[in-house]
């Protein structure tokens, strides 16, 4: 193929405030003011957001679905994290 | 997030695929969980999607072609804006179904590539022609109708980037739908002659419309894989027949008749008798020789062509930037 490739960008979208950008999808464009402009276009035509983030996608650094358990079991068993690990007399209400 | 560091090579056709990896592939499948786009996938599963997604992308983008036609004949500024939003909504559409596909390690320019030279399909209802203004409502009203109909259960599907763009364009269909239903509504209200260019585009369309929803379940090829894989939740034909079910009332509320003899309610049923459609005629379209395809597709490849320029300056602007930063940043240093 001659033609060359215009880089691709990840899209994040702030939908109002109070909210953190949200993964919205991608889009290609030759360079950041260019992928702003099209992200608009594409992802905020009914109001969706308040603020975008673009972000070069070769830039996001990911881990390894393969070697997900690796990452994330070992808080499967770390059950006292959580509030419910801990018996309180019920004449205490809520904590 | 879509980066394509972590992909690996797609497997040759036909290879071997592990058995273990196949079970646990499917047993996530049946649990209803989603396969997002670095996870194990057998390479078939990757190729139904490669081709289902950028096929339905290429039909977004060529879908704009038979309304476009109709913008500037737009005989209100409230239904031109509306077109052009919904056209532009189309193009959208294209946008977020290919960048899903290429989530699964297939690049833009490839699927340009594969429309233009004809490799890949697009939808066989745009290659009708849209020749009077009441197209516009019956496009929207049934072209847009089956498609949401067809649209609703990927929502749903095993691929978590097609289920999600799936979702931002069935919220955005709907008002596509009601458009078009409306503006046929204002016609069937005018004269007897509007009446007549209504009545005369549900005639063009109905047939096709019904085609969109893919051959005969007798006849279909990709049905149990997609099953299976749950890509499809439903078949063509018990698809087809939800439209019709949904449609034909509100033809009748329209004031119109769809142009099928053998229509008819099933009291025992409960669903509606259609006719068989003119398979030939959908098997032509696709293979090329509909009544636009060539028209359409010179049209596309014009478009791109005529912005070659355009992608190249916009190419060049972004390295002589990032040049002259750099000699900025290497000056201060």
């Amino acid at each position: 193929m001659s033609e060359q490739h215009t880089p691709l960008w990840e899209v994040f979208i702030r939908s109002r405030n109070g909210m953190s950008h949200r993964h919205a999808g991608s889009i290609h464009a030759a360079d950041a003011e260019m992928a702003l402009q099209a992200a608009r276009d594409v992802y905020t035509r009914r109001g969706e957001g308040l603020s975008i983030w673009v972000v070069p996608s070769a830039a996001i650094i990911a881990s390894d679905p393969s070697e997900k358990d690796m990452m994330f079991e070992p808080t499967g068993d770390k059950i006292y994290r959580h509030p419910t690990f801990y018996e309180i007399p019920e004449e205490v209400g809520n904590m | 997030m879509y980066t394509q560091s972590l992909n690996t090579a797609v497997q040759r056709d036909g290879a071997e695929e592990d058995p273990q990896k196949l079970a646990a592939f499917q047993a996530k499948i049946d649990r209803e969980e989603k396969i997002e786009p670095n996870d194990w996938m057998p390479a078939a599963y990757r190729k139904t999607l490669i081709r289902q997604i950028s096929q339905h992308a290429h039909s977004e983008i060529v879908g704009m072609l038979p309304e476009g036609n109709w913008i500037t004949r737009a005989p209100s500024l409230k239904r031109k804006a509306a077109l052009l939003a919904k056209v532009q909504d189309e193009g959208g559409h294209g946008l977020y179904l290919y960048s899903a596909a290429e989530t699964l390690g297939i690049s833009r320019e490839e699927m340009v590539e594969q429309l233009h030279t004809g490799k890949a399909k697009y939808s066989s209802i745009f290659n009708y022609p849209t020749l009077n203004w009441a197209d516009v409502g019956a496009v929207g009203w049934l072209v847009d109708g089956a498609a949401i109909m067809n649209q609703i259960p990927l929502c749903r599907c095993s691929y978590g980037p097609y289920a999600r763009a799936m979702i931002r364009i069935c919220k955005e269909e709907s008002f596509h739908q009601r458009q078009g239903y409306e503006l046929l509504l204002t016609m069937m209200k005018g004269s007897e002659d509007q009446r007549q260019m209504v009545q005369d585009a549900v005639n063009r369309l109905w047939w096709p419309a019904l085609m969109m929803f893919g051959p005969s379940d007798k006849d279909s090829v990709n049905t149990a894989d997609s099953m299976r894989w749950k890509i499809k939740r439903f078949t063509n034909d018990e698809l087809r027949q939800k439209f019709v079910d949904a449609t034909v009332p509100q033809a009748e509320v329209l004031g119109i008749t769809l142009p099928d003899p053998d229509l008819r309610f099933d009291e025992e049923s409960g669903h509606y008798v259609y006719g068989e459609p003119n398979w030939e005629e959908f098997y032509n379209s696709i293979k090329g020789n509909g009544i636009c395809n060539k028209q359409r597709l010179k049209d596309r490849v014009k478009a791109h062509t005529d912005g070659a320029w355009v992608r190249e300056a916009a190419l060049a602007y972004a390295r002589k930037e990032r040049e002259r930063r750099e000699a900025g940043k290497q000056a201060a240093e």
